[in-house]
């Protein structure tokens, strides 16, 4: 407090780059009846999103990369840790000031068929987070649901229809319509493109680079695609087995990967190109993920890393997130970049 | 020339539903050679599992094959009786299916299933039977695989269960093996080990893949030719490499380009494929494709559809207008997404009268 006072930041936390900032969280879920036994589907992660770019989270399934994302919308309480937003602690928040909060930040969800309510219009579903927050008198909520159903290139006569009617195209950009409602400055989408098929695909990933452009908005996007989110990130980050094992600009990631479990990742991505393909040397993992409930010793990824020096130095010490490779690249390795 | 074990000629397949006649599989001819691997693509709805089922008149209600010849290895597949259709299955052709939880029987053992796959073709006793289920397990790499076939299926993971189903798959020798999207379901590390076991497979044993998919990207990874379908037709055929760095129909040109590459810095935005895919009840007159092709020219919708024509050698497509009398322009202009800017504009400004950010204002006590 004094030393802030002596030295004050120039304009409070406007000019922070960092809009959402990951301290040390940590989910843990209760197994019912194993007393003492939990998931632990986010075992400390730390992890940094600025204004305006776009993070890639990537990892295999059960790495805990949709808890994160609950967490950090706050659709879950951490076990500990701290998530602030514009810096503002958003784990501590209860009641009407974790509403407000929720106004600035929407998801998109994987699934468009589960995700949208089935008996309500599109145009209900489009008001509903209007009416939610108060927004603007109720002319005013149906012209913005017109207007939404046209930003995403839907007919605005649309909207009273149900669900049903639309494509998982189409119903994917209903989904990012209602998200977009509230005028959020950040969207996780988790999976957002991943049930759709190829060309719908592609028009759902244009649509929300044109978004951000516009909007001037921050996304995390989830995915298992490392080729999608190469396309629309600015950097990615991977997990493991709960933790953050990599972060780094997207393409020194792919270029310098500095983790042995980025690299075996990477390698094993398929590229539309048979001359590339023939090429391709794939690193193989020995064996399947460990269980979450009881990860291994040391770096978790030990009992499938083909660099590890077990017993010893891997086995026994968890390496920490530091910076190796280029600028701004950090890994949790204690062999970064050898493998 | 190479041996063909398979060959479709102009095979109908339709539905006879409530609603109308769909046309899932429109007249498609192809073929697979001995120890080849053909790559099917296309997306959802475009007839490629049908054609699959098709061969192995497997077809659910109300689907029926209404004309055409699926030719085995000289024998007409359409005409075979139960008994013959069931020793075709499992010992020429045998199919692998997306979903590998749902293919296993969750109450019997993973080795019984396989084993079982073998005793019903009555082509080995039961005892060898037995031993050849550990040697079917190793050969698909499944680990401690004596230990393994006591296993239930939800003691497998997702990519043992893939390979449980594949050892089942090559239990009788078949010598075409269809894999319908094999890998959809799995993690990327473990589709990539299944991809590289179909390769290994392939290349051991001579077993000829069929391998059905959307995926462009597994096309070029596993398989020598390719067929491009859409709307129950094939649209375009030939050599990988050639369809790869020179296809000439737009819908595969788009299917190329609506992905983005991992070994490239993102260059440039992505094709997308406007509309969607036609109503197989009521296609478009004229090219099936036409309504979202992005080079459209008069032609494509006034005349009968454009027949499949040699455009390079061994590669074929069903085209008026082919990617090679394109331009860069008409090119760059189909990467459009449906973002409407007039929109746009309005939202801002509706917006900024009604900010979003009164949570600092508000939230200071």
């Amino acid at each position: 407090m004094q030393a802030a006072e002596k030295n004050p930041p120039l304009t409070a936390v406007k000019t922070d780059p960092v809009l959402l900032r990951v301290e040390g969280a940590f989910k843990y879920f209760p197994m019912s009846g194993l007393a003492g036994l939990s998931v632990r589907a986010v075992d400390g992660v730390d992890l940094e999103i600025r204004r305006g770019e776009t993070l890639g989270l990537v990892g295999e399934s059960g790495c805990g990369k949709s808890t994160l994302a609950r967490l950090i919308t706050a659709l879950l309480p951490v076990t500990a840790g701290k998530i602030t937003l514009d810096g503002q602690d958003i784990t501590r928040l209860r009641g009407r000031r974790l509403r407000r909060i929720r106004r600035k930040m929407q998801m998109i969800f994987q699934d468009p068929f589960a995700s949208l309510d089935p008996r309500m219009t599109v145009g209900d579903i489009l008001q509903e987070p209007l009416d939610n927050f108060g927004i603007g008198t109720g002319r005013d909520r149906r012209n913005r649901v017109q207007e939404l159903l046209r930003l995403v290139g839907l007919n605005p006569n649309f909207n009273n229809r149900y669900p049903h009617e639309f494509s998982g195209g189409q119903r994917q950009r209903i989904g990012i319509a209602r998200a977009l409602a509230v005028n959020p400055s950040f969207i996780v989408c988790d999976e957002a493109v991943s049930a759709l098929d190829v060309s719908i695909q592609a028009q759902i990933i244009n649509l929300l680079q044109d978004l951000q452009h516009e909007f001037n908005l921050t996304y995390l996007f989830i995915a298992h695609d490392l080729a999608v989110v190469r396309h629309l990130s600015d950097r990615i980050a991977v997990m493991y087995l709960g933790k953050v094992v990599e972060t780094a600009d997207r393409n020194d990631i792919y270029d310098r990967p500095q983790h042995p479990y980025t690299k075996a990742l990477l390698s094993s991505i398929p590229v539309p190109d048979p001359a590339v393909e023939r090429e391709r040397a794939l690193i193989t993992l020995k064996g399947e993920i460990p269980s979450p409930v009881n990860p291994p010793s040391g770096c978790r990824f030990h009992t499938r890393c083909p660099i590890a020096r077990v017993p010893g130095v891997c086995s026994e010490v968890e390496p920490l997130l530091e910076p190796h490779g280029a600028r701004d690249q950090s890994a949790a390795c204690h062999f970064a970049g050898q493998a | 020339m190479a041996q063909t074990l398979l060959r479709l000629e102009d095979l109908h397949t339709q539905f006879f539903t409530s609603r109308g006649v769909v046309k899932a599989v429109d007249g498609v001819s192809l073929h697979v050679d001995v120890g080849e691997t053909l790559g099917v693509v296309g997306e959802s709805g475009c007839g490629k599992t049908m054609t699959a089922l098709s061969i192995l008149r497997l077809l659910p209600e109300p689907g029926r094959i209404v004309s055409g010849k699926i030719e085995f290895r000289g024998r007409d597949v359409t005409k075979m009786d139960d008994e013959e259709i069931r020793d075709f299955r499992g010992n020429d052709v045998a199919m692998i299916f997306q979903d590998p939880m749902t293919s296993l029987n969750p109450v019997t053992k993973v080795g019984f299933q396989i084993e079982e796959a073998m005793t019903a073709h009555n082509r080995f006793t039961a005892s060898a039977a037995r031993t050849r289920v550990v040697e079917l397990l190793k050969r698909v790499r499944v680990p401690a695989a004596e230990s393994r076939v006591n296993d239930y299926p939800h003691q497998f993971s997702g990519g043992m269960r893939q390979r449980a189903m594949i050892a089942m798959g090559l239990a009788n020798e078949p010598s075409l093996l269809i894999a319908d999207e094999p890998t959809t379901a799995l993690d990327v590390t473990v589709q990539a080990q299944i991809i590289q076991l179909m390769k290994q497979l392939n290349r051991e044993l001579g077993t000829a893949m069929m391998l059905i998919t959307h995926n462009m990207a597994l096309v070029a990874s596993l398989c020598q030719r390719v067929v491009v379908m859409y709307a129950g037709r094939v649209v375009e055929e030939g050599p990988v490499e050639q369809i790869f760095s020179s296809p000439q129909h737009p819908y595969t040109w788009s299917l190329l380009r609506s992905v983005p590459r991992v070994d490239e810095a993102r260059k440039d935005r992505l094709v997308s494929i406007r509309g969607l895919p036609p109503d197989l009840t009521n296609p478009p007159p004229g090219c099936k494709f036409h309504p979202r092709c992005p080079f459209v020219i008069d032609r494509c919708k006034v005349e009968p559809e454009p027949p499949l024509e040699e455009v390079a050698t061994n590669q074929v497509a069903r085209c008026w207008v082919l990617m090679r009398n394109v331009n860069e322009a008409d090119m760059a202009a189909a990467k459009t997404s449906a973002l409407s800017v007039e929109a746009a504009q309005k939202l801002k400004q509706d917006m900024a009268i009604q900010p979003a950010d009164e949570v600092h204002t508000n939230a200071g006590g």
